[in-house]
């Protein structure tokens, strides 16, 4: 039983991969003569997912039956190098944190998989865009399964180039195009970090064993020093990934693809990578308090900032998207507080309702047309009631509404934030809590409620086929009831989650007063309801298109920062590549190379002369070469 | 007594050489060609029977050997030749001059 589970390992992520070199092949061999049916290759792209998750329950069966401080697998399928100290297998490993990743990611892909049959009907490319969401969920399960930092950096690359073609799916249109290389490039910055991270990592306490459990009883060699540089450039990584600032910028961009590849980047895959990998080296993290600290500020003032921007944009997917960067947000939050259960209990729950949402979110757009602007849509309640309910269950899900799944998980970082004497990101922490049901239920209540703004598109409007839908209810249910799992225990609960997790990562529980812990809730509750309510009173009704002036006018332009990045970097390092292509590099490294050039001609056209094209010269020469040699060697032996 | 065969064999291969070099036609080229090789067979020879050592006689043979495959080969490069250019001067075949 234990030998299968283990063969599994290697399995969970094989599946995906074979799928997506299957639909691949068969994609380029066929798409010149006709293509199979959508139902066919729909049938393989989910039969990948699907096989994974099951065997991923077997997995997570198996470690629960196993002691709780034994529950670690270890696979190694065969030696990948090996360079001098450096020995690197490649090997998976399932222990409580990722056998929890390993499940959520399979179960959702599979949903989002069989979501997308139908809202990728009749388009041209069918399976190669599942080819690639195949692949990217492979990438995903070997970044999550990755015994150590070098199989998981494979998996990390692979999520980057896929979210990198799927971003930029629809190529016709350039700006798409562009928003597929900006994510790969902005993720290339945060990947640099990780490298280095993982070289000083290595440099400092590698050369005994690359692999998790050898590193983290490793781990108390490690300088304080040291140990910052590792925890802050690995940290660069998570911020380039998860789209944290100042790495954010491109996830926003990123709805340019489909909409089930957000639902997949958003969800279960990609960006959720960040806060795993903190979570992961949990053993760093914990010998330096100061770069949980830096971790969470940053997570606490990305959720702000971006819940800023949430509030006034008005395409359905960037608000999402947006909600996302400020999730996100919180879940670093939680990790950086060394709460990485709860920050991790976040990601679970995040992982139902916002697949749920951005399918919601799907549906709508497949149902408008694809139309993504919120002033175009309204009143769209009688004619997407599935959609429409379910949307409202994620959205309160979102907004952490009691006792919607987000609530929880929110609530258990803030009061990690607040038990811990982190008074100000928790002070924060309850305002973006505010802001997040105000900028959901805004979207909502526009898309939704009031009067059609566009009556053509509104009567033209119904509910997506069941491929579609039904996806959308499983997930409804998980974000209802995602959060019981891990039920405060002032609320009666087990905290099942954190249980589970705690032989895995290094949490640090602070014991604090259930009034505290009452009073926390409260208060999240309190900024909940507030932000609610505004939206009801402002939206409910149908509301005009918003004119933007003075400050909302500088959030709804995103505090202009990509245009600043755009000043600061990108302009700067366009000039410096124009100059050295047009200046150094045609007189500084190419003046040697053409002078060596022009020698070997000079040379050439002396030795041409000889080269009289006669055959007898040639044997002339030869005779006249090895009577030479006879003089040379006859002169040498006497 | 050896010597005489050398220098035999030498006579020969010095008139290959200039066969070789100072004949325009292939044909009279290749049967140049042809005369070096048997006075290196001579010289083969006569060095076995010196040393009374078999290697000699046996390398003459393998060299007739090669002989014989080489002749097949060049007389079908000198027939594609002929059809090429329609003559066989060795002049007219230069396209490795520089």
């Amino acid at each position: 039983m234990e030998h299968t589970a283990i063969f599994y390992l290697g399995l969970i992520p094989l599946m995906p991969l074979i799928g997506a070199l299957l639909i691949g092949i068969l994609h380029v061999m066929t798409c010149k003569v006709g293509r199979f049916s959508d139902g066919f290759y729909g049938l393989i792209a989910v039969l990948g997912p699907a096989v994974s998750c099951i065997m991923a329950l077997q997995v997570f069966e198996l470690l629960r039956a196993m002691p709780v401080d034994q529950r670690i697998l270890v696979h190694k399928v065969f030696t990948w190098f090996s360079v001098g100290e450096l020995h690197i297998n490649m090997g998976f490993m399932a222990d409580p944190l990722s056998s929890l990743f390993l499940l959520f990611v399979t179960f959702i892909g599979t949903l989002i998989h069989i979501y997308s049959i139908g809202y990728m009907a009749e388009d041209k490319s069918f399976a190669k865009f599942f080819a690639y969401m195949n692949l990217f969920l492979g990438s995903m399960l070997i970044l999550v399964l990755g015994d150590g930092p070098v199989v998981m950096f494979v998996g990390w690359e692979g999520v980057g180039l896929c979210s990198y073609l799927l971003i930029s799916y629809y190529n016709e249109d350039r700006s798409n195009v562009l928003a597929g290389n900006k994510a790969f490039i902005v993720n290339r910055i945060g990947d640099l970090g990780f490298v280095l991270g993982m070289a000083f990592l290595f440099w400092s306490i590698g050369s005994h064993g690359f692999d998790y459990v050898t590193l983290k009883a490793n781990a108390h060699m490690l300088t304080p020093a040291i140990g910052l540089v590792v925890c802050l450039l690995l940290f660069v990584g998570a911020t380039g990934k998860s789209a944290q600032i100042p790495l954010y910028v491109w996830l926003p961009d990123a709805m340019a693809g489909p909409t089930p590849v957000s639902a997949l980047i958003h969800a279960a895959t990609m960006v959720t990578a960040g806060v795993y990998m903190v979570a992961r080296f949990s053993f760093l993290y914990a010998h330096v308090p100061a770069a949980g600290e830096v971790v969470a500020w940053i997570g606490i003032l990305t959720a702000l900032v971006s819940a800023i921007y949430g509030m006034f944009q008005d395409d359905i997917k960037k608000i999402l998207a947006y909600s996302t960067v400020s999730q996100l947000g919180y879940m670093f939050a939680g990790v950086g507080l060394a709460a990485y259960s709860a920050g991790i209990f976040h990601v679970l729950t995040h992982a139902f309702f916002k697949a749920l949402l951005f399918l919601c979110a799907g549906s709508v757009i497949y149902a408008m047309h694809h139309e993504q602007n919120i002033w175009k849509m309204g009143g769209l309640r009688k004619k997407l009631p599935i959609t429409y309910w379910t949307m409202v269950i994620g959205g309160f899900a979102l907004a952490g509404c009691p006792p919607f799944s987000g609530f929880f998980s929110k609530d258990e970082i803030l009061f990690s934030a607040l038990a811990g004497g982190h008074k100000a990101i928790w002070l924060i922490g309850v305002v973006v809590a505010g802001m997040t049901a105000y900028y959901t239920f805004r979207m909502i209540f526009v898309t939704f409620h009031g009067e059609p703004h566009s009556k053509a598109a509104y009567e033209h409007a119904h509910e997506p086929p069941p491929y579609m839908t039904v996806p959308l209810v499983i997930l409804a249910a998980g974000a209802l009831l995602a959060g019981l799992l891990n039920l405060p225990e002032v609320m009666g609960g087990h905290q099942l989650v954190s249980h589970w997790l705690a032989p895995s990562v290094l949490d640090h529980h602070v014991h604090a007063g259930e009034t505290m812990e009452w009073m926390a809730m409260g208060a999240s509750v309190l900024a909940v309801a507030i932000g609610f309510f505004i939206a009801l009173f402002k939206f409910a009704k149908g509301a005009e298109v918003p004119v933007f002036s003075g400050f909302t006018k500088f959030a709804y332009n995103k505090f202009y920062i990509d245009e600043l990045y755009d000043a600061v970097f990108v302009q700067p390092y366009k000039r410096i590549g124009s100059v050295i292509w047009q200046q150094f590099d045609p007189n500084v490294t190419d003046g040697p190379r053409r002078f060596i050039a022009g020698l070997y001609g000079i040379a050439g056209s002396a030795f041409k002369v000889l080269q009289i094209g006669f055959v007898r010269v040639y044997a002339i020469y030869m005779v006249i070469g090895l009577s030479l040699l006879s003089i040379l060697i006859s002169q040498t032996l006497n | 007594m050896i010597s005489n065969y050398l220098t035999l064999s030498v006579i020969l291969f010095s008139l290959g050489i200039l066969g070789v070099i100072s004949r325009r036609n292939v044909f009279t080229v290749f049967m140049s060609i042809e005369m070096m090789l048997n006075a290196a067979n001579l010289a083969f020879i006569s060095f076995s029977r010196l040393h009374v050592s078999m290697d000699g006689q046996i390398l003459a043979l393998m060299v007739i050997a090669v002989a014989a495959a080489e002749a097949s080969l060049a007389l079908a490069v000198v027939i594609l030749l002929h059809k090429h250019k329609g003559m066989l001067d060795t002049n007219i075949f230069s396209l490795l001059k520089g």
